[in-house]
């Protein structure tokens, strides 16, 4: 697939962000580098929200550290900005205190797979009734671009100089193990399919899970010589193929070959509410 | 008939139990914990209590979730709760820090044992005292009460959860391994207070999410509340917006110090005994000040006029009751199982006007009342 370059917008002065209604906009300019694909992540994020009409009162987004972390600080709606990896415990903490909230968590690749990792699997294994979106980087964008558990062989970090010689996670094979009741994979290129991928995320039941690879220029991408960040988009565009339904441990994500991206689980079962409720039934119902 | 929420009446119960059913009578529908002893039948009554009026109970995978998601119920809008010991307490202390900073009313119970690390599980200790002043990183003001008994477990976990919601605090209950496993009866009363949440009194439009009212606490707003508040653990402006200029972060943090320290004197609970006529004051605490209190009669009998300052809140300090208690006796003692931790606060409030022993011990064990007598003895002697 070809994808030509355009040449960037022009900034139109009194022009609005479609989404303006969800968006801090006296917080504008965010933090991000040009050729970051969070602003992506949040124009998708909203999309979806957008389009799925919940009352904004009832939605909830909890984020951990990091870049992406900082997406909730924009969006007009209930958000936490919490501790290093906690997002996830924080977010069932809400959720168990007040069931009608959907609670969404939006991190990074080290928040929730490094210092996080142990809350992300033990969420999935209950099932709580939570929506976690991953962006996937390579690295730690915030402090300089160090290695972290999803960096692949040989990538170059600024912790890792000489090349990384850590093995990686697979975010979408482990999230599916520990039993996540829907996981997807998109990239920032995706575009519609990732707005789609978040709309599925948010209304499926249960702890789903949602990796984003996205480009990390100033970081990653610079000192793995990938280029800025529509370079990334080229590479997704020229790797990435789409199969849903393909095994999770398919999916391994490796610089210079093919990777897969769509939907690879789509489960039905209880949530940890729901189990919790019918446990709490039985007690109260006079059984004894 | 559904189960009651609060049993008033007449219990014999540990002080463990006596902190649950405190929790459950403040209003705490929220708890979340990890397993861990001595404090294992607060987890266990309160997983047994909770569903059955309507409340959260949830073990989490460690003591850093457990505190996590007790910040998270908070913010849901529930009355939060955790319970721990030692090893938990240090895991918690990140999670505390973020409940100090986005000023998030819960309350952790610590039923302390021997320490440091996992020091003896099943053993008294009361080495988590300064811990509980600083463990946390960044300077910052904390209120921890310390019951003698399981009536006052229960007393003071209702007054924690108070306390929590008047200066949106986090609150500690810094109990002990044998106050914990100690049954007493325990009274619950008919009407049990249930503090108010400070809720916002003007509408999404006009709220300004940490601006501050006059006793510098601001009015809280929960999230699906339609507030739509932005919290961070980040310096923030009174918007609740990161900040990270020097100004806001000194403004941000002397109001977190100031709301607490402008209110010591109401905040800081003590029961003096004996001390009307007292030239020798035993200062204690929890466990240990129930040993002191018959080291007090053995004493007396010996015609020393020993009296005792019990210290119910330990954090803030009550510099100025102990300050004056300098003024007063010949000598003071101080009774605490870890080697001087809050000795040293009672040392830093008399200035080293009046002579000082400490009766220590390292835990395992709780003091003998000879050995409490044993430095009354001494500091008479000398002072």
């Amino acid at each position: 697939m070809q994808v030509k370059t355009k040449p960037v917008p022009e900034i139109v002065p009194g022009a609005r962000h479609p989404m303006e209604k969800f968006l801090r906009t006296e917080r504008i300019p965010h933090i991000w580098c040009s050729g970051c694909g969070l602003g992506t992540v949040l124009g998708n994020f909203l999309y979806a929200l957008d389009e799925l009409a919940w009352d904004p009162d009832s939605v909830a987004v909890v984020a951990g550290i990091g870049c992406t972390a900082r997406i909730p600080g924009y969006v007009r709606l209930d958000t936490y900005h919490t501790t290093h990896g906690r997002a996830i415990p924080f977010a069932t903490g809400l959720k168990l205190a007040n069931p009608k909230l959907h609670v969404v968590v939006i991190s990074g690749d080290g928040d929730l797979f490094a210092i996080g990792g142990n809350h992300l699997i033990h969420a999935a294994r209950r099932n709580v009734d939570l929506t976690v979106i991953c962006v996937n980087n390579f690295n730690y964008g915030m402090t300089g671009g160090q290695s972290g558990p999803t960096t692949p062989l040989d990538g170059k970090t600024t912790t890792t100089p000489f090349g990384n010689f850590e093995h990686s996670f697979n975010l979408v094979h482990l999230a599916a193990s520990a039993g996540a009741s829907y996981v997807a994979r998109w990239t920032t290129l995706d575009g519609r399919r990732l707005q789609r991928g978040f709309m599925e995320a948010l209304s499926h039941k249960g702890f789903t899970f949602v990796e984003v690879i996205s480009p990390c220029p100033t970081n990653y991408g610079r000192r793995n010589k990938i280029g800025d960040g529509l370079d990334e988009l080229r590479y997704y565009a020229d790797h990435a193929s789409i199969r849903h339904g393909a095994d999770p441990k398919d999916t391994e994500f490796i610089p210079g070959k093919p990777f897969l991206v769509g939907k690879f689980v789509e489960s039905d079962k209880p949530t940890y509410h729901e189990m919790y409720a019918a446990k709490a039934a039985e007690m109260t119902g006079g059984k004894k | 008939m559904p189960p009651k929420a609060t049993l008033s009446g007449i219990h014999f119960m540990n002080g463990d139990e006596a902190i649950a059913e405190g929790a459950i009578a403040a209003g705490c529908r929220f708890f979340a914990a990890y397993p861990i002893t001595p404090q294992s039948e607060i987890s266990e009554r309160l997983s047994w209590r909770l569903p059955r009026i309507g409340g959260a109970f949830i073990q989490m995978e460690d003591e850093i979730a457990a505190m996590a998601a007790v910040v998270g119920g908070a913010w849901g809008g529930q009355k939060a709760m955790t319970a721990t010991s030692g090893p938990g307490f240090s895991l918690m202390m990140e999670n505390l820090g973020l409940a100090i900073m986005t000023e998030t009313p819960c309350v952790l119970a610590n039923v302390q044992r021997g320490a440091p690390s996992t020091g003896l599980p099943t053993a008294v200790g009361q080495g988590d005292m300064m811990q509980a002043r600083w463990g946390s990183h960044g300077h910052y003001e904390i209120i921890a009460l310390v019951p003698s008994s399981p009536q006052e477990a229960f007393d003071l976990t209702v007054r924690a959860f108070a306390l929590s919601e008047r200066f949106r605090v986090p609150v500690l209950v810094m109990t002990d391994e044998v106050v914990g496993h100690m049954y007493e009866r325990v009274e619950i009363p008919n009407e049990v207070l249930v503090a108010p949440r400070r809720r916002p009194t003007v509408p999404p439009s006009d709220f300004v999410p940490f601006r501050p009212g006059p006793d510098l606490v601001p009015p809280m707003a929960c999230a699906g509340e339609g507030y739509r508040v932005h919290v961070t653990g980040l310096t923030h402006d009174e918007r609740g917006y990161p900040d990270m200029s020097d100004e806001t972060h000194d403004r941000l943090v002397r109001r977190l110090v100031e709301k607490i320290l402008r209110y010591r004197s109401e905040l800081t609970f003590y029961e003096e005994i004996s001390l009307e006529d007292a030239e020798i004051a035993v200062v204690s605490y929890g466990i240990s000040a129930r040993v002191a209190y018959r080291a007090l009669a053995m004493a007396r009998h010996k015609g020393i006029k020993a009296g005792m300052l019990r210290l119910i809140t330990a954090w803030p300090f009550p510099d100025e009751r102990v300050r004056l208690l300098a003024d007063q006796v010949k000598g003071i003692v101080v009774v605490e199982l870890n080697l001087g931790q809050m000795s040293r606060e009672v040392e830093r409030a008399t200035q080293g006007r009046v002579p000082l022993t400490g009766v220590f011990h390292s835990g395992g064990r709780i003091h003998t009342p000879e050995e409490v007598l044993a430095g009354i003895e001494e500091v008479a002697r000398t002072g």
